[in-house]
């Protein structure tokens, strides 16, 4: 595929080599050391690093002055944008910034909802969805204009990206949901934490048999559970997530103090696995809290060295 | 329907314990028909003021009256030649209800009695949820019937989102996933195909987001 932007994720997706994207969680505190410090153990892991935005409705440093401060050390930065929070008029404004900042890749969004985290009696937004939010980009960045239709000096260049959880319900409208993203204009998308392998691989077939692999790059996302806890934390109690039981057992069933090696096990054989599938593109390793991880799943599961010399 | 529901007793006493005449006026509308405001209710709530102010020592008068609309002017006229006998009216009408009433008596004060809740159904005895939002550009024709501005909690219009589990919504496990019941609804009227039209970024200027809102009809007006 051709390129449309500087984006360097972009560029070596296009020259067919499988990307590898992760991701930095912003502190619940102003240390720009905390993302920097992050950044700096899987830089040369990575190729470009997502930025969340507010997760769990959890109030955080922003996503647009981390990955700022992202761009300044080097690395190229996705930025995560959710609708929850910001009309039309500040979303348009938070993209322009991002631009000002030659920020290159962006992750469209609706968010989660604000009961899960620290102000659930605050209002939410949701002026737009993140569909809508991706055809809001592609507008901007492909004609040039605003939503108002005023036209933008110096539009953004972005690779516009969406999540895809082939896991939540109800399964038959996944595959047409992933069509509707792509009709909106979505170029790749990473996707919610795979753990049923079965599953996740019935969907790439179902959107390879309408074609749609070859229309979206697809990150295939990947979280190491850092302890058998965690696994049944993320079975019981995250919504949208799907960790079979025999994934919790195989956790349980070694001691404790070896959980966190068998985690990585578990993510190293996921990429392994799942390279084979035609249709993937690359993988999201979501390591939360956990980025020093990063180097060792990237480098077993035989992603590493990152390809050299792909810049903006 | 708008449904209410019926304030804490302790909150009214704040509002009313320093009045010696008070009238408690019911609606005979939607706040009757959810047991939140009506003849009944009016009846419930003066009988527990008047115990109060009994335990208290302290000498009040408390009249009830159920209009049979508290939003038109014809049935609030009702009370003008005796609204200036009293110091207080507590409405347990709706919002709509309370203002209306305040606006036509400007000097005398009006509590609400009920907290106003949304435009919904009766489900089932004792349980009422929300249908409609008034965003005043019903898409309904495009949702299957069921609407996911009032009924998805991020009011998505190309949902569902990821968190929608065993058509369930994820911030509360009674709580129906809309877009799982217009995916239904689509399949059930062969329509599902229609899932993947793009619905478009939504005009909400007829919404809240425009600003407080009229209706002009010239052909009914006098």
């Amino acid at each position: 595929m051709s390129t449309r932007t500087p984006s360097k994720l972009e560029k070596i997706l296009a020259a067919g080599h499988l990307a590898v994207t992760s991701e930095c969680g912003p502190p619940r505190g102003s240390d720009p050391e905390a993302i920097t410090r992050k950044a700096e153990m899987i830089k040369d892991y990575v190729d470009a690093i997502n930025i969340t935005d507010n997760q769990t409705s959890v109030t955080r440093l922003c996503s647009l002055a981390s990955c700022i401060h992202l761009k300044k050390m080097g690395v190229e930065p996705t930025l995560q944008m959710v609708t929850r929070d910001r009309n039309r008029i500040a979303l348009q404004s938070d993209i322009l910034g991002a631009a000002s900042f030659d920020i290159y890749n962006i992750l469209c969004l609706s968010g989660d909802h604000q009961i899960f985290g620290d102000s659930p009696q605050g209002q939410n937004v949701f002026d737009i969805d993140s569909i809508q939010l991706i055809q809001t980009v592609r507008l901007m960045r492909d004609e040039g204009k605003f939503l108002g239709g005023d036209e933008i000096k110096r539009p953004p260049q972005m690779f516009v990206g969406a999540a895809a959880n082939p896991f939540a319900d109800p399964f038959e409208i996944r595959v047409p949901r992933l069509a509707k993203k792509i009709a909106a204009g979505v170029e790749f998308i990473q996707t919610q934490c795979i753990y049923n392998l079965e599953k996740f691989e019935l969907w790439v077939k179902q959107a390879r048999d309408r074609g749609l692999h070859e229309k979206v790059y697809i990150l295939a996302g990947v979280t190491p559970f850092k302890s058998a806890g965690m696994a049944k934390y993320m079975k019981n109690r995250v919504p949208g997530m799907d960790v079979p039981d025999e994934v919790v057992k195989r956790m349980s069933g070694v001691p404790k103090e070896k959980q966190a090696q068998e985690g990585i096990d578990i993510c190293v054989e996921t990429i392994q696995r799942l390279k084979e599938v035609e249709g993937v593109k690359g993988f999201h390793i979501m390591a939360i809290e956990w980025e020093e991880k990063v180097p060792e799943i990237v480098e077993r599961g035989g992603l590493y060295p990152r390809p050299k010399g792909i810049d903006n | 329907m708008i449904v209410a529901e019926k304030k804490p007793i302790e909150e009214i006493i704040d509002y009313v314990k320093d009045f010696q005449k008070l009238l408690i006026a019911g609606c005979n509308e939607c706040v009757t028909v959810c047991e939140a405001g009506g003849k009944k209710e009016v009846g419930i709530l003066a009988s527990a003021l008047r115990m109060y102010f009994m335990n208290e020592g302290k000498k009040v008068e408390i009249d009830e009256v159920t209009l049979e609309r508290q939003c038109d002017h014809e049935y609030l006229e009702e009370i003008r030649d005796r609204i200036d006998q009293y110091d207080a009216v507590l409405s347990l009408a709706c919002g709509v209800g309370v203002q209306f009433m305040a606006e036509k008596y400007f000097s005398t004060p009006v509590f609400p009695g009920v907290n106003t809740c949304f435009m919904g159904a009766a489900e089932e005895r004792g349980v009422w949820s929300e249908r409609c939002q008034g965003c005043g550009q019903c898409i309904l024709g495009k949702t299957a019937g069921i609407c996911p501005i009032s009924r998805c909690a991020k009011r998505l219009l190309n949902g569902p989102c990821g968190g929608s589990t065993k058509g369930k919504c994820e911030i509360n496990k009674d709580l129906d996933c809309a877009w799982q019941l217009i995916i239904d609804r689509l399949k059930e009227l062969d329509r599902f195909d229609e899932y993947e039209q793009i619905m478009p970024i939504k005009d909400w200027s007829t919404e809240r987001a425009g600003g407080p809102r009229k209706v002009v009809r010239e052909d009914v007006r006098l």
